[in-house]
């Protein structure tokens, strides 16, 4: 009979949690030595140009880093773009999730919404350069003829659909089956439940799920690399190329001039994702 | 009001019919772009290694690319696990309910929220440097490099489900084992791994499954050759980063070969994460 | 606490002035001293909340697993103070029966009884192994049932011979004493006399202290009662003397049913 001493396990067992520890440890370094880097390195160049202005172009760049100066010019190019694209997106993707979103609760079981919610996880695990591949070929190419704000929006609405329909079926679970039935009882017809009794019920949890969808499709740049392709100017119209902040830091890394830039676009990009993750987790917080 | 009813079903019943269209015509247009480089090369495309797109000589073999992400996606699993693992055990039973635990949860919820492009810049500019320093690769650029920013960024899927499922274990098991006299640890590889097995394995599926697309930050860091990488820390491409790399100069046979790429990694993922549902089907019995 | 036990020749294990809370302001067991006798079952009875399985807890040292838990007192078994010794030890020492039976759903039959052994890093031999088993399993009247599927999970036994099979999970270190935290509220009449007809069996072989809100399973199966209110011991004695006259106001109203 083999018996271990006690020591030797006690002492294997306290290896074992500092062990735990330094690793956990070295797992959120990353997140601490990122957002120390983007802070130094760019919040010099965040001020008021730097919302108001169209990016430089690269001789304006040069001259400026030159002369040792701040690169003159902003991202609002970037801003206008992505905040296009987001709301074109939006309103593509958010009445499509949510209509399918009450569509699996209301089947719930049956075999056809299972199918349904197969495809959904599907299209959740798409890699995002692949959709933005397919919004050229449908988009580019037979809608707009030539890269596009909405070619972008096609391939970020794709992206947002699988997250909105999931956080919309899971929210509408957790809303008591006697609220809905209180509502039948009482006469209501189907679409005023949904519309006066399940979707004010469930608002913040629905308000978290699309304020989630928005922040993962923000940062995107691959999909949009493909589609939307980037403009020096502020665009507002569907057709026409369009930029947006992930695309303008890419533009910025392959020009040596305008290297400088990376970092305080990358800090606001940063920065608007985790406030949208911070104002979903306070709505979460404030429902339970 | 029985009409009304009628209609909100029927337009409930259209819109998730949408989701389905969707899909099929990804995988139609797909099939039908790649068709062109199926014909010309057959199953060469997948097995072959050369890929040529000089005019008049034209090959296209996406080996490379397949052998590059698998490559990039495993490093990272490997990376990830440890860290992952260690940080679930962390935040689920060391410090579970602490404000320890909620804090370190947060940060790494952070890891989650930041674009894939700023990891490429992070990489470039801080790990790269580090790698030469090491003297691991002459310009930093490499298949060892994008996996471990891969690593970073697959890090919040692997441990958000694995804490969650750690959680999950009762109590009573847990305690059932101390009152016999066991360690935390051993509580932990014989009560906890074993029963949150399942669990565990379909989070680093799903992990995995992620790490496969990923495009920006590989792309700016795996040093973007078209040859099969001879080692780790040589350069290399991935199916996404080739795509990513290459789709702005591409027409004819090229893209044609570009979207049979995506057609495949669409297979692969779809697979991967297929795996994983089916594994969470199995068990949650 | 007139008339208790204050004294018990020789006991197993002695509690003295244990207190336990936990928080401050929230004492969820009050300066409780107690001696246990050797090889009798011993019931601690109280409504719900009156800290019995809290006391219970405090003998093996559960508590020790959750942080803010605030303990006061000794409690020595066989004379040797328990604080002094690793939590490793005293729980082999001591075993230990839940409320809901909770074999380890990852493992067989046959592991669940040597449980204790796998976790505790110590390997058998395959005789040995078999032996402890088989004796366990007939310690708990289990054997017949189950000898067949040994290697089937644990979790596919019924709710009572799951129980019992963790009984024997908890009789397989061969341990000082048995501590059952309601054993059979989870189970049906037909199954709770079975383990209630086993407990007297083993109290040959064992101490068994065993918490319970079921005072007719006190009165049948124990030798010795204590009672429990808000906190305190109010009476502790040989079970038919406290059933038939109990010394305390309270005791009396709570074993005549006026509150529970």
């Amino acid at each position: 009979m083999e018996n271990p001493t006690l020591n030797k396990r006690i002492v294997k067992d306290r290896l074992f949690a500092g062990g735990i520890f330094l690793l956990s440890m070295v797992t959120i370094s990353p997140i601490v030595l990122i957002i120390y880097k983007l802070v130094s390195k760019g919040y010099r160049q965040i001020n008021f140009d730097f919302f108001s202005k169209k990016a430089p172009d690269t001789y304006e760049a040069m001259v400026a880093v030159n002369s040792g100066e701040i690169i003159p010019g902003g991202i609002l190019n970037g801003i206008t773009g992505t905040l296009f694209m987001v709301l074109i997106a939006s309103a593509m993707a958010i009445p499509i999730g949510l209509m399918i979103g009450i569509f699996l609760y209301d089947q719930k079981t049956k075999r056809y919404a299972g199918i349904v919610r197969d495809i959904v996880d599907i299209l959740q695990g798409v890699p995002s350069i692949v959709l933005g591949l397919i919004a050229y070929f449908w988009v580019v190419k037979n809608i707009t003829h030539g890269f596009s704000a909405l070619a972008g929006s096609t391939a970020l609405a794709i992206m947002m659909l699988p997250l909105i329909i999931r956080s919309t079926e899971e929210t509408l679970k957790m809303i008591p089956e006697s609220i809905r039935e209180a509502g039948f009882a009482l006469g209501v017809p189907y679409h005023k439940i949904i519309l006066r009794v399940l979707i004010p019920s469930g608002f913040s949890g629905l308000a978290t799920g699309i304020l989630l969808a928005i922040s993962r499709i923000i940062g995107e740049t691959a999909p949009l690399m493909l589609t939307a392709l980037g403009s020096m100017e502020v665009n507002l119209n569907m057709t026409k190329p369009t930029s947006a902040v992930p695309l303008l830091i890419w533009e910025f890394y392959n020009d040596p001039n305008m290297i400088d830039l990376i970092w305080s676009s990358s800090l606001f990009l940063m920065m608007v994702v985790l406030l949208l993750n911070l104002v979903s987790k306070q709505l979460i917080a404030k429902r339970s | 009001m029985f009409n009304s009813e009628r209609i909100v079903k029927t337009l409930l019943f259209l819109a998730s019919a949408v989701v389905i269209l969707v899909t099929a015509g990804m995988v139609y247009s797909l099939t039908s772009g790649a068709i062109p480089v199926f014909k010309e090369f057959g199953l060469r495309f997948i097995i072959s290694s050369e890929w040529n797109p000089t005019e008049g000589r034209e090959v296209y073999g996406a080996l490379p690319f397949i052998i590059g992400t698998l490559l990039t996606s495993l490093i990272a699993i490997i990376l990830c696990f440890p860290l992952a693992f260690s940080t679930s055990l962390f935040i689920g039973e060391y410090y579970r309910g602490t404000r320890m635990a909620s804090i370190t949860g947060t940060m790494v919820d952070m890891l989650a929220g930041i674009p894939s492009i700023v990891y490429g810049l992070w990489g470039f500019y801080v790990l790269r440097p580090l790698i030469v320093a090491l003297g691991w690769s002459a310009q930093g650029f490499s298949i060892f490099t994008a996996g471990v920013v891969l690593a970073i960024m697959i890090i919040p899927y692997a441990t958000s489900i694995t804490t969650e499922i750690i959680k999950m274990v009762s109590n009573d098991l847990k305690e059932a084992a101390y009152s016999l006299g066991a360690t935390r640890r051993e509580v932990i590889f014989n009560v906890i791994v074993p029963n949150a097995r399942s669990g565990i394995f379909t989070s680093y599926i799903l992990a995995f499954g992620r790490a496969l697309g990923e495009t920006m930050a590989v792309t700016m860091l795996i040093g973007n050759s078209n040859m099969i990488p001879k080692g780790i820390f040589d350069s290399g491409n991935t199916m996404a980063s080739v795509i990513a790399n290459q789709f702005g100069e591409a027409d004819g046979l090229k893209l044609s070969a570009l979207i049979a790429i995506a057609l495949l990694l669409f297979v692969i993922t779809g697979i991967i994460n297929g795996i994983g549902k089916l594994i969470v089907k199995k068990y949650s019995v | 606490m007139s008339d208790l036990i204050k004294h018990i020749d020789d006991p197993v294990l002695e509690i003295r002035n244990l207190s336990v809370a936990y928080n401050k302001d929230k004492p969820a067991v009050t300066d409780v001293s107690a001696g246990i006798k050797k090889n009798k079952v011993t019931a601690i009875m109280g409504p719900s909340g009156c800290g019995k399985s809290t006391l219970l807890r405090a003998i093996n040292r559960m508590h020790d697993l959750y942080p803010n838990i605030d303990i006061n007192g000794d409690i020595l078994l066989n004379g040797e103070e328990t604080t002094n010794m690793s939590t490793i030890m005293l729980r082999r020492k001591i075993g230990m029966v839940f409320q809901r039976p909770n074999p380890f759903p990852t493992m067989s039959i046959h592991d669940n009884v040597i449980a204790g052994y796998k976790l505790n890093g110590i390997r058998l031999k395959k005789s040995d192994r078999n032996e402890i088993v088989e004796k366990s399993l007939r310690d708990v009247a289990l054997w017949d049932e189950v000898k067949d599927s040994l290697t089937k999970k644990g979790t596919f036994l019924s709710g009572g011979q799951q129980q019992r099979l963790c009984i024997a999970r908890a009789l397989a270190f061969r341990p000082d004493m048995i501590l059952l935290d309601e054993p059979t509220s989870a189970l049906d009449p037909v199954a709770t006399k079975k383990v209630e007809e086993l407990l007297t069996q083993l109290k040959e072989h064992y101490t068994i202290l065993l918490v319970t809100h079921n005072m007719s399973q006190a009165a049948r199966i124990s030798d010795y009662s204590m009672f429990m209110y808000l906190g305190e011991l109010i009476e502790y004695g040989k079970t038919k003397d406290m059933f038939i006259k109990p010394i305390d106001k309270r005791t009396e109203e709570y074993l005549t049913g006026k509150f529970s």
